[in-house]
């Protein structure tokens, strides 16, 4: 129950303080997932967002799912996990619904409000470096558990290069995706097959 | 615009629609949902769409969810509202459900963990991709910002949240104390 609570709070948070959007939520999430609850590890945060680039859908929506029912599963049964993803979900999608209904109510007052616009301003870049960060902590996480790093070998930072070229030069990010899994396959399984 | 029998049920499905075509999230959703909402419906107009895209990232939350709200809000209320945000959930909410319910045994699979392996850098390159899109062209005090707050999150373990208000704080007193001076002084858009 009280780790359900948890959960609760934690997609509360995300969902009020997501500002920016998709990418800039990364860091919340992973800030009260990974760092503060160790409720998934590094690996496993960087695989939910790899799920989530080739799955419909915002990232903070698939993230609050699949960490919700892993939490729920950790309390109990099957439906418990189904409990804890149901949670998760209404929890980040609830200060947008709320928060919005406020907005559409006043919308002609907020617009060109300078208390709104210099807020924004304020917390643009810090939105930006919170995006560095959730990549920082993915490159160099603060503790390794065996077989959890995603960055194992050499070829990791090929694969990093060429994707990094890739989105730069406005590649599909799904294909970019699709083809990192085929390539990880050809590295990391093949050879184990010879 | 013509009512039917289920306006809500019209609304959840235009956006279970456009929750289940768009990838990527965010940005991508927004071609899907203007073809839906003022193309295909006409429940909006061009020119206020601009305007409510502007609001639905200044609103904290997802943008799709953010706008599927306003445009079922406008049209029908709080019921529209849940039912706009009901579509658009729901489709992200199965799938994910679905990979989370088989996908315990999937990772063990050697070549789905191989597959892993690979997407995980090629992940953290994409989340890189747009730090350098967006700090292009700013000015250089803004890259301090940028790289204090990725080191204080990183490196000292601060909660994003509290710097975030921070942020915002800063903000609000520059606009209403500083911005009106310099304005004054040299006319133009600041960084």
């Amino acid at each position: 129950m009280i780790l359900l609570w948890q959960l609760f709070v934690s997609y509360l948070k995300i969902g009020f303080f997501g500002f920016g959007g998709g990418y800039a939520m990364l860091s919340l999430i992973q800030n009260e997932v990974v760092v503060q609850h160790a409720w998934m590890t590094n690996a496993e945060f960087a695989d939910i967002v790899a799920i989530s680039q080739i799955t419909p859908g915002p990232i903070a929506i698939n993230s609050a799912t699949y960490v919700g029912y892993t939490v729920g599963l950790q309390t109990g049964h099957t439906w418990c996990g189904l409990l804890g993803s149901a949670i998760a979900t209404l929890a980040v999608c609830a200060p947008s619904l709320t928060l919005m209904i406020l907005v559409a109510r006043f919308f002609m007052k907020l617009k060109g409000n300078r208390l709104v616009e210099g807020a924004m301003r304020g917390m643009r870049p810090v939105v930006i470096g919170m995006i560095a960060a959730a990549a920082l902590l993915l490159i160099f996480p603060h503790t390794h558990a065996p077989g959890e790093d995603n960055f194992i070998d050499s070829w990791s930072w090929i694969l990093f290069g060429g994707v990094l070229i890739g989105s730069w030069r406005k590649v599909n990010p799904i294909l970019l995706i699709v083809l990192s899994a085929l390539a990880g396959i050809g590295i990391y399984y093949f050879p184990t097959l010879i | 615009m013509n009512e039917t029998r289920h306006p809500q049920l019209q609304l959840f499905w235009s956006f279970f629609r456009i929750g289940l075509f768009t990838f990527g999230g965010g940005y991508a959703m927004i071609p899907l949902i203007q073809r839906e909402v003022i193309d295909r419906t006409g429940w909006i107009r061009r020119e206020e769409f601009l305007d409510l895209l502007t609001l639905a990232q200044s609103v904290p939350g997802p943008i799709a969810v953010n706008t599927s709200v306003f445009v079922g809000y406008k049209l029908h209320g709080f019921r529209g509202a849940v039912a706009a945000l009901c579509g658009t959930v729901l489709p992200s909410f199965a799938i994910i459900l679905l990979i989370a319910l088989f996908f315990a045994g999937f990772r063990q699979n050697p070549v789905v963990d191989a597959a892993f392996k690979g997407m995980r850098p090629a992940v953290v390159a994409l989340i890189i991709g747009p730090v350098i899109s967006l700090a292009r062209g700013m000015h250089w005090s803004m890259f301090v910002i940028i790289i204090a707050t990725a080191l204080a999150i990183w490196g000292l373990g601060w909660s994003p949240i509290y710097i975030l208000a921070a942020a915002a704080i800063a903000g609000i007193t520059w606009e209403l104390s500083i911005a009106p001076k310099a304005e004054k002084r040299k006319k133009g858009p600041n960084a």
